[in-house]
């Protein structure tokens, strides 16, 4: 039966998916961006620390994760209206392997050549492979089975496989990120993998160029210039124009080098966004001012975008998976934080708001515009025809607040 | 005897948590005779076979936050998989009182 925990999302509409530490909420605006509603949570109670829209299909991917029963992978037809059968995918290891599944960190849903398949990252780190749209999923043994698995060492977060870029170019060549192994690529279709770490420091090691070890935390490419790929890491920028081969440093002018977050422009492979972070052990906005980091020229310089962003007492987190974009333009860019924030922004970075405050810590997002791109009402005239912007809440939505006012929304 | 119902009919009661996991159901239950824990839950899986990836990781270990009792005794402190449970007897499985 269709819940009303969320907003109906339908055509002409853009859909904000977050996954938090207690469940799975729903934010719906118009292509204007200029007022939210906001639903849920969905699957209460339960961490959501991956989830995918599938643009091939529209079909609504979510890892949820329960304290008690483990993990489940959910999956919707009608963008979160109904969900199925939670027992009708498994995805766990097989039992030659003697691992058991900790968590999901990714998924990703597979090239357009390849209808029907969807990848997803784990702890302990693992590549998984779905043919038939996430029923059923299959260990990815060349990577599995790597000669380095074993000298693998966790991050803070576990031993996890957390970032998957399928090159839209080569159907046999992934890239893959794993904390603290690594960059890894596969040019044969995942059967074998290398180590693609060269020129990114490990500063935590004795041998600060190792072969593999470092802490790489998320990696960006733009569909239209594949061979570009920047990197987040745990004490660096970097940017690669070999696929990864070799990296550059492309950390100058930011505050901190240390951050988890990335995200690309959807239309200009040159803009990248990051929040850098106070390292190492604090792992919060330095100065206590939140400042997304925009490049426009590929990394050669970067710019603080604060306009929006509280800029005092503002010791905020942005996690790997929190940050995302729409595919509008001007494109929309968001981020959730782990004090429960989302903030929005529908310039492509220059002004920013926050569209709800007080939900459970952010772990990912993402956005969609539901239609046409091209055609969508998204200028400063659709947006002054509106009434005045707020932050609207489905009915449960709103009998939980009344009940509990935690939540405020705000608008810069 | 606490816990042991006059039927044959094993009884296991399932938390909110499990029951999507199981049809919706909130009780399964069947005719069965004396047997070790391991054996029911066998019978349990080939009526539910979802149930067992929620109790059990794919290492063959429980689940961390899960505690079984057969009757009112906590299976950890009565042998494990070996706890005998009896005909008729009634079997909780509930979430450990855990998590942040």
């Amino acid at each position: 039966m269709p819940n009303d925990r969320i907003p109906k999302l339908g055509r002409g509409q853009v859909a904000l998916f977050v996954g938090t530490a207690k469940g799975l909420f729903v934010l719906r605006a118009r292509a204007d961006r200029a007022s939210w509603d906001v639903g849920g949570p969905l699957f209460a109670g339960e961490q959501v620390p991956a989830l995918a829209l599938d643009p091939r299909d529209r079909r609504l991917y979510v890892a949820s994760q329960s304290w008690h029963w483990g993990t489940t992978i959910r999956t919707s037809d009608d963008l979160g209206a109904t969900w199925s059968d939670p027992a009708s995918s498994v995805l766990k290891f097989p039992e030659d392997t003697a691992l058991a599944m900790q968590q999901v960190w990714q998924i990703q849903p597979g090239r357009p050549s390849e209808p029907g398949v969807v990848y997803a990252g784990v702890a302990p780190a693992a590549l998984f492979r779905s043919a038939d749209r996430g029923v059923s999923w299959e260990l990815v043994r060349g990577l599995h089975d790597h000669p380095h698995r074993e000298r693998w060492m966790p991050g803070f977060g576990g031993l996890c496989l957390h970032t998957i870029v399928p090159d839209p170019v080569r159907p046999e060549r992934m890239t893959v990120a794993i904390s603290a192994a690594g960059v890894y690529r596969t040019d044969d279709g995942g059967a074998t993998w290398h180590a693609r770490n060269r020129g990114v420091r490990a500063e935590f090691l004795p041998d600060k160029h190792p072969e593999f070890g470092q802490c790489v935390h998320k990696i960006v490419q733009h569909p239209r210039r594949p061979d570009t790929l920047f990197l987040q890491t745990h004490w660096g920028l970097y940017r690669s124009d070999d696929g990864g081969d070799t990296w550059r440093d492309i950390a100058r002018g930011v505050p901190s080098d240390f951050g988890f977050c990335m995200a690309i422009h959807p239309h200009d492979p040159d803009v990248v966004y990051i929040v850098p972070l106070e390292s190492d052990g604090y792992r919060c906005t330095p100065e206590g001012r939140l400042r997304v980091y925009r490049t426009r020229d590929g990394g050669g310089k970067w710019e603080a975008l604060r306009e929006g962003l509280p800029q005092e007492n503002a010791h905020e987190t942005v996690l790997r998976d929190a940050m995302c974009t729409d595919a509008l333009n001007p494109a929309g860019v968001y981020f959730g934080t782990r004090s429960g924030k989302v903030f929005a922004s529908a310039d492509g970075g220059a002004g920013w708001t926050c569209i709800v405050d007080g939900l459970p810590q952010v772990l990912c997002m993402r956005a969609a515009y539901l239609g046409d791109p091209s055609r969508a009402a998204v200028g400063p005239a659709a947006r002054a025809a509106r009434p005045a912007s707020r932050t609207r809440r489905t009915p449960v939505a709103r009998k939980r607040a009344a009940a509990a006012p935690r939540r405020k929304a705000s608008r810069a | 005897m606490s816990g042991v119902a006059r039927s044959g009919r094993v009884r296991v009661f399932l938390p909110q948590g499990l029951r999507p996991f199981a049809g919706g159901a909130a009780t399964v239950e069947w005719e069965q005779g004396e047997a070790p824990l391991a054996d029911v839950l066998a019978a349990l899986w080939e009526r539910h076979p979802a149930l067992r990836d929620r109790l059990f990781s794919e290492d063959g270990r429980w689940r961390p936050h899960v505690r079984v009792f057969v009757g009112t005794e906590d299976v950890r402190w009565s042998g494990d998989l070996a706890t005998r449970v009896p005909a008729g007897a009634e079997i909780t499985i509930v979430p450990a009182v855990s998590g942040g």
